[in-house]
């Protein structure tokens, strides 16, 4: 029971638990949104955005945020239309260029946060204005990319039983979160990631070069919205400069509403594509209804996102309330244990602490 | 016990490390030998904190040597001392709650299998690794799950496990209760057994006595001495720490006893306390008489000023001024009666540092008037310059930034803020602290000046040959309460040490 109601598990479960409740009541209204080709066109609607998402978590787990996301992703498109369609690249080339384009402008972006001690905020503004100013600089208008192998990727797709569609966009999604995860959980950059979220001066106390690590993150992220204009750019076959605009924000909410918490060092990518879900199944019902506009999508959002900074912050007030009771199991076994340690020591001891 | 004396695994000597103002530490020699526990003790102000900066590579040093099993050393950060072998475990815990306990201990440096950390192998060799070190516990659960004395073994564990040569414990039992200071002490000695050389940062004597078996002890930056535990009687060490040996105050001497005033005090504390603060002590402050308090550090002594200002309110007792009772709820009563407070650290509390020396003087006198009632510029002009002359505080001009002072003129232009208010009853506590020793005398005469001019002083210090000197009734604290008052002729540096350390039952932490 307490490994699992913990601060870092319950907003999780608070997520699962909305994203059930809003599936009930979509289900309940409009049968056919239970189906698998709403669902399989919810994850292609939506794959740019958790692609995006998957980057973010990592940067706001490790304590900082990337508000330059969306106009990377513009940049992208428009970058990868005028590559294949004015110089005549392969797609593959081109794709590899952007992404490596991508990678390069985090580490920037990271190693000016770290080298100039500046908030992320501010540094990540700064390189939103100068990504999307470089993509209008390529061209205002919208270039459309007519490539024949784009368009067999554009619409590859496995089919689904019930008539639904697994596209390739949709599988690059769920490839990328199932990567993230890795990341971010199985291995020792994850650690460190966690570890600089958690506390940064710590950390470094700790022995973790925290400078590498958080451009490590910042250039995985801007990757990730790189890999995000490409999906794009395929989902519409073409290229234009202010596409995502606002979206580094979106995918800020599915971070937030998948139980991340902003001040770092606590959350995950498995929320975060939950949080992608609700979005986009907000909007699918939304649009089931007919009636609505669609700007309510970002009213629903919005008071979502509140609930969720309130029921965060009621977790951890009420943590730091019980969280010692919490701790009672654990420390009174600690002295009887303790008081063995003499005589089971010695006869240990030659593993123990050895030198070098 | 052995013949040959175990050998030597760390040696520091000439460590200095100069701040504007003060020299923090100047030439301090720092032996540790393996398998001891060796305490560093010292008052506040005192280097320790420096010291250990400076072995862990924390703060680089402007002077010195440290060598580690014979090899020069120059660590330039915590990462380059654990690589020579040195690691340290703070009060505060610095481990990371969002992480599980097993993170914690291999942070940098987990398991790996494919590429991937090894979860389980690393739950598994954490949970192994603890329980050598006492603690039967899951190490997969989030450190926050556990008490700060469990975090504290933790830590140790992992520190030990890094780095296992020299183990710095800086404030280690300060928020442990007893039964987790034993598990501790029981801990630490198995490791020392094992050859680990310790070193034991305190202030409880009792915990020294109990655990240690040598003796390091800093006073204003220097080194005093180095002594086995077992050769150095308690009385001893509370000399050492205080410092009787004559130094620059030497020639303060003692003016002619029954110079109280008769006629009733201006205040009387009787009785007052505050539930675990500070136990309820009498003390009667005279216009033109210094009241001392002395005590070690965390008896209690500066607990006594901050109920006296009103920074704490007393739930006990009674305080009295001119005769009539009075409650201060905050030093906004206090002032508005005529009390001044020169707080202990004046860093901290005391001077705002990116102000200049004019604001800083004008504060208290302004806050009093309150601030509809604004001191005119040239009003502040003159008022500065009077107190800058008054007191000689060295600068060129009012306008410089108080922190480019030095820690003694800070101190002046401290107690400049306190006079421009001309308060009847001023409170000081530690004034020398952090000065250079040079300009201790200084301060004392500044005192002496004040005290003849007719204010109530009451003055909180370590400097035990000074509080002899210029105090009429000595107030002594020891375990947060009230353990004797000196008065007359039996104030004597002997007589006050005395008290401090005299024999008391052990009271273990706390």
């Amino acid at each position: 029971m307490g490994r699992f109601m913990n601060t870092r598990t319950l907003p999780l479960l608070a997520t699962v638990v909305v994203f059930v409740l809003i599936y009930a009541v979509c289900a309940a209204q409009y049968p056919a949104m239970l189906g698998l080709r709403v669902m399989g066109n919810l994850l292609t609607d939506n794959a740019f955005l958790g692609i995006l998402a998957v980057g973010m978590t990592v940067v706001v787990v490790a304590g900082g945020i990337d508000l330059s996301v969306g106009a990377v992703m513009g940049l992208t498109t428009v970058a990868l239309a005028r590559l294949i369609e004015g110089a005549g690249l392969p797609p593959a080339l081109a794709f590899a260029l952007v992404l490596a384009l991508g990678g390069l402008f985090g580490t920037g972006v990271g190693a000016a946060i770290h080298y100039l001690k500046a908030p992320a905020f501010i540094v990540t503004l700064t390189a939103m204005f100068l990504a999307r100013g470089c993509a209008l600089l390529i061209s205002t208008d919208s270039i459309p990319i007519h490539n024949a192998a784009y368009d067999t990727l554009a619409a590859a797709a496995l089919t689904l039983p019930g008539g639904g569609r697994l596209t390739l966009v949709a599988g690059i999604m769920l490839l990328t979160f199932l990567a993230g995860g890795i990341l971010l959980h199985g291995t020792r950059f994850g650690a460190r990631v966690f570890a600089l979220g958690g506390n940064g001066h710590f950390a470094q106390l700790m022995g973790i070069n925290t400078g590498r690590t958080t451009i490590l993150v910042h250039a995985f992220c801007s990757l990730m919205a790189a890999l995000a204009g490409i999906v794009f750019s395929l989902y519409t076959r073409s290229g234009y400069a202010l596409t995502g605009t606002g979206v580094e924000l979106d995918a800020i909410a599915a971070v937030v509403i998948g139980g991340t918490l902003l001040t770092g060092g606590v959350g995950g990518v498995a929320g975060s594509f939950i949080g992608v879900l609700i979005q986009g199944l907000i909007l699918t019902w939304i649009t089931f209804d007919g009636t609505l506009s669609s700007w309510w999508t970002k009213i629903a959002i919005g008071a979502l996102l509140f609930l969720f900074i309130a029921v965060q912050r009621l977790i951890l007030v009420a943590s730091a309330r019980y969280g010692r009771s919490g701790a009672g199991p654990a420390a009174p076994n600690t002295p009887n244990q303790a008081t063995s340690a003499p005589a089971s020591r010695p006869s240990s001891g030659a593993a123990a602490p050895s030198a070098s | 016990m052995a013949v040959t004396p175990p050998p030597v695994v760390l040696a520091a000597r000439g460590l200095t490390r100069q701040y504007p103002g003060v020299r923090a530490l100047d030439g301090v020699d720092l032996t540790l030998r393996a398998g001891e526990i060796h305490a560093l003790l010292g008052e506040n102000g005192a280097g320790k904190s420096t010291l250990i900066n400076l072995l862990t590579g924390a703060q680089p040093r402007d002077g010195g040597t440290i060598t580690v099993d014979g090899v020069a050393i120059d660590p330039d950060g915590p990462g380059g001392a654990v690589k020579a072998g040195i690691a340290a475990v703070y009060q505060e815990i610095t481990l990371l709650p969002n992480l599980s306990v097993a993170q914690n201990l291999y942070l940098g440096r987990e398991p790996t299998r494919w590429g991937l950390v090894h979860r389980s192998r690393m739950n598994r060799e954490g949970g192994a690794l603890l329980r050598r070190f006492g603690l039967a516990i899951d190490a997969s659960r989030p450190l926050s799950d556990f008490s700060t004395a469990v975090q504290q073994l933790i830590a140790i564990a992992r520190a030990v496990d890094l780095s296992a040569k020299v183990l710095i414990l800086d404030e280690p039992t300060a928020s442990l209760d007893t039964a987790e200071v034993q598990t501790l002490f029981t801990l630490l000695r198995v490791l020392r057994d094992q050859g680990l050389a310790i070193v034991f940062v305190t202030h409880f004597l009792d915990q020294v006595y109990a655990l240690t078996d040598r003796i390091t002890v800093l006073r204003n930056g220097r080194l005093v001495g180095e002594r086995r535990t077992a050769d150095l009687p308690r009385l001893d060490l509370v000399a050492m720490m205080l410092g009787k040996t004559p130094t620059a105050e030497s020639h303060l001497s003692r003016r002619p006893a029954a110079a109280i005033p008769a006629g009733a005090p201006l205040v009387r504390a009787e009785g007052l306390g505050r539930r675990r603060l500070v136990g309820a002590f009498d003390a009667a402050l005279h216009a033109g008489a210094v009241l001392g308090a002395a005590g070690l550090l965390g008896s209690g002594r500066t607990e006594t000023a901050l109920l006296l200002f009103g920074v704490e309110t007393a739930d006990q007792g009674q305080l009295l001024v001119d005769g009539k009772a009075v409650t201060l709820r905050s030093p906004r009563d206090a002032i508005r009666l005529g009390f001044g407070f020169c707080p202990e650290d004046r860093k901290l509390d005391g001077i705002v540092a990116g102000l200049s020396i004019r604001e800083n003087i004008v504060l208290a006198l302004q806050a009093k008037r309150g601030w509809w009632r604004r001191l005119s510029t040239a009003q502040q002009h003159e008022l500065a310059d009077r107190y800058i002359k008054l007191l000689d505080i060295r600068t060129p001009d009012a306008e410089k930034p108080i922190q480019l002072l030095s820690g003694g003129n800070q101190q002046k232009a401290l107690l400049a803020r306190w006079l421009a208010t001309e308060p009847r009853l001023l409170i000081l506590d530690e004034p020398t602290r952090g000065i250079d020793v040079g300009a201790h005398a200084e301060i004392v005469r500044l005192l002496e000046d004040l005290r003849d001019r007719g204010m109530a002083l009451y003055v909180i210090s370590s400097e035990i040959e000074e509080v002899a000197a210029y105090s009429d009734r000595v107030l002594v604290m020891r375990d947060r309460a009230p353990a004797g008052l000196l008065e007359g002729d039996s104030i004597t540096p002997a007589a006050i040490v005395n008290a401090i350390a005299a024999d008391h039952h052990t009271q273990g932490a706390a």
